[in-house]
């Protein structure tokens, strides 16, 4: 079988005459480009493009209807002195960085707990994703329910219970506000968390534990020096994703709070929408989803950096 | 230092019965090996004794201490695995020290015991570097060394040397051997390697499908097999089987088998007795078959035809069709069999097995 079909190649090799689109196709370097061109043609329409567009109409006064003219970097020095876009920064870095501090440690804490034996774990593994499944805007439809002032069951639970005796404005108080919505990201993100590191848990052989435990380290000890270190590389990438995506998180605030009450839980997508497509006003709207770009740049350098050591050692 | 004692140990997993009342007793500095097929428990004992594995019956003593209750650190022995497990994130000089470490030693005595029990294995120039940097067997050494620097009570192997290719794996067991006659720890040792259960231990246990066998020093497992399979277990290449039936003959009993008969000389006639008329097995190992030259007894000689030739240098190896059975003869390197050959072998009558045909049982 396989001699023939080397047999067969070679009679074709040396056929005399070829057609030209054979001669082409037999080209790598044809065949490569027009392989490429499919994914070409989409990364281009829908990832280069926009981008292009955003960043010229950043610095443009392009509204709804008006083309606009070139403006030079007016926009981003307006956003300097734009106390909105300062809040919005700031929340997006407190969202961020507590969201995915949450999320790490319950993510670990529940792969910890899936990894072992027990009965129904199939089942469980599966239950946990549920979060993650149900898409982002119906689940946190549900959340709206529950934190709603007057029909909130978490209200109502806490009352039960005695622990409060009014009723708590989850979304309405603006000291709430971004809690609430950090808490329901955190309840959204925990799964993808939770599984990826299940996987990662699963990589390491369990011998280094019985090892370990022979070696006289207690459970936190193995967990510590043995667990952690080598999970490491997989919890980087984790959260390296996770970060760019919390960063840029946008449905689930719109859909709980849109931004309030009075800019609390203003993130710099949702104000990045509310100016450019709310009020209309496109330049500046872009700008400010564009300032985002630096800080996810310095934040994704830094962590490849850090994945990069990590793995050399 | 300590002795190992195992009760009636028992190990189910749902409905398998892994190991079945298992009783031994292992003494103080002894090297004991645990042989047997694929399956038959041997690693489920040792994980037992280790506390890596529930006990579902019985009892473990180590020293004088029941330690069904005691989590592995508590135990005082050290283990080595199969696959080393080795920290890969550690340097071999931190995977050594780490159960000091967790045992809080203090520095300055964690970097002699590493620098000792280096200085032992031949390790002294790795200490620096990652598990993944060592060939399979300096790693073999760096988890020797993980376990000999904690001193520990009890060392347990599991097939440690079944990674390594061959002649490594001769020249670890040499050196296995010298650091046990060195250290003098209590040692337990899984394998299912015969040759080195009998070269290691100093005393082997043989087991099958969960239950103890026998056990014994190495020679007594060779000469005297208490059963079939110890018999055909022990021993390489195996003993030669064949079920061959008694006769009472003119006073005399015989055992006639396809291809060949045997007159019985009185003293094991007398211990057969008990079985004329019925079958028994007969075993004889391959190096006790010789070339007859001619002074032997006929009723101990018989004639088979040689179908392989294996020249091993030291011995030459001979497949031959006897009756209805094959059987192997290990020769002398200067008989010149060739295929095809008929040769005439002699029997040395007290170097004969004999098994009870239906519970194998050694006659
Ligand atoms: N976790 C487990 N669950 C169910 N059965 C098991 C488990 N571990 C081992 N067994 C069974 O217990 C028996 C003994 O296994 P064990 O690992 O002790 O064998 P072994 O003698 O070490 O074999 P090997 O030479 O192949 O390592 C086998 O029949 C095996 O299938
Ligand atoms: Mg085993």
């Amino acid at each position: 079988m396989a001699i023939s079909d080397v047999l067969s190649h070679r009679a074709f090799a040396q056929a005399p005459r070829r057609g030209a689109a054979t001669r082409l196709l037999e080209d790598e370097r044809w065949l490569a480009a027009v392989l490429l061109l499919p994914t070409v043609i989409l990364l281009g329409l829908f990832i280069a493009y926009p981008f292009v567009e955003g960043v010229w109409l950043s610095v443009t006064d392009a509204t709804v209807g008006v083309p606009g003219h070139f403006v030079g970097l007016a926009n981003f020095t307006a956003l300097l002195h734009d106390s909105i876009f300062l809040v919005a920064v700031r929340n997006t870095f407190v969202y961020t960085a507590v969201a995915t501090v949450l999320k790490l440690a319950l993510g670990l804490w529940l792969a910890l707990l899936l990894n072992r034996h027990f009965r129904g774990k199939a089942f469980t593994r599966a239950f946990v994703l549920l979060p993650f499944i149900i898409p982002t805007v119906l689940s946190t439809f549900a959340w709206k329910w529950m934190f709603d002032p007057t029909f909130s069951v978490i209200n109502w639970t806490l009352f039960q219970l005695g622990i409060i005796h009014g009723r708590i404005n989850w979304l309405g108080d603006p000291s709430l506000a971004l809690i609430s919505v950090i808490i329901v990201n955190v309840w959204r993100g925990v799964p993808f968390y939770a599984i990826s590191l299940l996987a990662g848990l699963q990589t390491i052989n369990p011998e280094l534990q019985e090892a370990a435990a022979i070696d006289g380290a207690r459970p936190w000890q193995r967990f510590w020096h043995v667990t952690w270190p080598l999970l490491l590389p997989v919890t980087m990438v984790v959260v390296l994703f996770s970060v760019i995506q919390t960063f840029a998180d946008f449905q689930l605030v719109y859909v709980l709070t849109g931004g309030g009450p009075a800019n609390a839980t203003q993130l710099f997508a949702t104000y990045a929408y509310q100016i450019g497509v709310g009020t209309g006003l496109l330049s500046q709207g872009a700008a400010v989803s564009l300032a985002m770009f630096p800080f996810l740049l310095i934040i994704v350098v830094v962590q490849l950096l850090y994945i990069r050591r990590v793995e050399v050692h | 230092m300590a002795r190992v004692i195992l009760r009636n140990l028992n190990k189910f997993y749902d409905d398998v019965h892994a190991v079945k009342s298992v009783n031994l007793e292992i003494r103080d500095k002894e090297f004991v090996v645990l042989v047997g097929p694929s399956g038959c428990g041997k690693t489920t004992t040792l994980r037992m004794l280790a506390g890596l594995e529930s006990i579902s019956s019985g009892q473990v003593l180590i020293g004088d201490t029941v330690v069904n209750d005691l989590a592995p650190m508590d135990r005082d022995i050290a283990m080595v695995f199969q696959n080393y497990a080795l920290y890969p994130h550690m340097s071999v000089y931190d995977n050594m020290a780490f159960g000091l470490k967790m045992r809080k030693v203090d520095r300055n005595d964690i970097r002699k015991r590493v620098q000792e029990a280096a200085d032992i294995l031949g390790i002294q120039d790795y200490l620096a570097r990652k598990p993944r940097q060592l060939s399979g067997g300096q790693r073999q050494r760096v988890a020797l060394g993980r376990a000999i620097v904690r001193h520990p009570q009890v060392f347990l192997f599991d097939e440690p040397l079944s990674n390594l290719d061959a002649k490594l794996r001769v020249q670890m067991r040499v050196e296995l051997k010298k650091l046990h006659n060195r250290l003098n720890t209590t040692a337990v040792y899984v394998t299912h390697d015969q040759v080195e259960a009998m070269t290691l231990g100093d005393r082997v246990v043989v087991m099958r499908g969960g239950v103890v066998q026998q056990v014994g020093e190495p020679l007594e497992l060779y000469n005297a097999p208490v059963n079939r399979f110890v018999a055909g277990f022990i021993g390489s290449p195996a003993m030669n089987f064949a079920p061959a039936r008694l006769r009472d003959g003119a006073g005399k009993l015989h055992a006639d088998a396809s291809g060949f008969g045997l007159q019985l000389p009185a003293d094991i006639a007398a211990r057969l007795r008990p079985y004329t008329g019925r079958e028994v097995i007969v075993g004889v190992r391959p190096e006790d078959l010789q070339v007859a030259n001619g002074s032997y007894p006929p009723g101990l000689c018989f004639d088979a035809m040689v179908e392989v030739v294996e020249r091993l240098g030291a011995e030459v190896l001979l497949d031959l069709q006897v009756g209805q059975h094959t059987m192997v003869a290990s020769v002398e390197p200067g008989v010149a069999a060739r295929r095809g050959d008929k040769l005439r072998f002699a029997l040395k009558p007290e170097r004969l097995h004999f098994f009870d045909a239906s519970s194998e049982a050694a006659i």
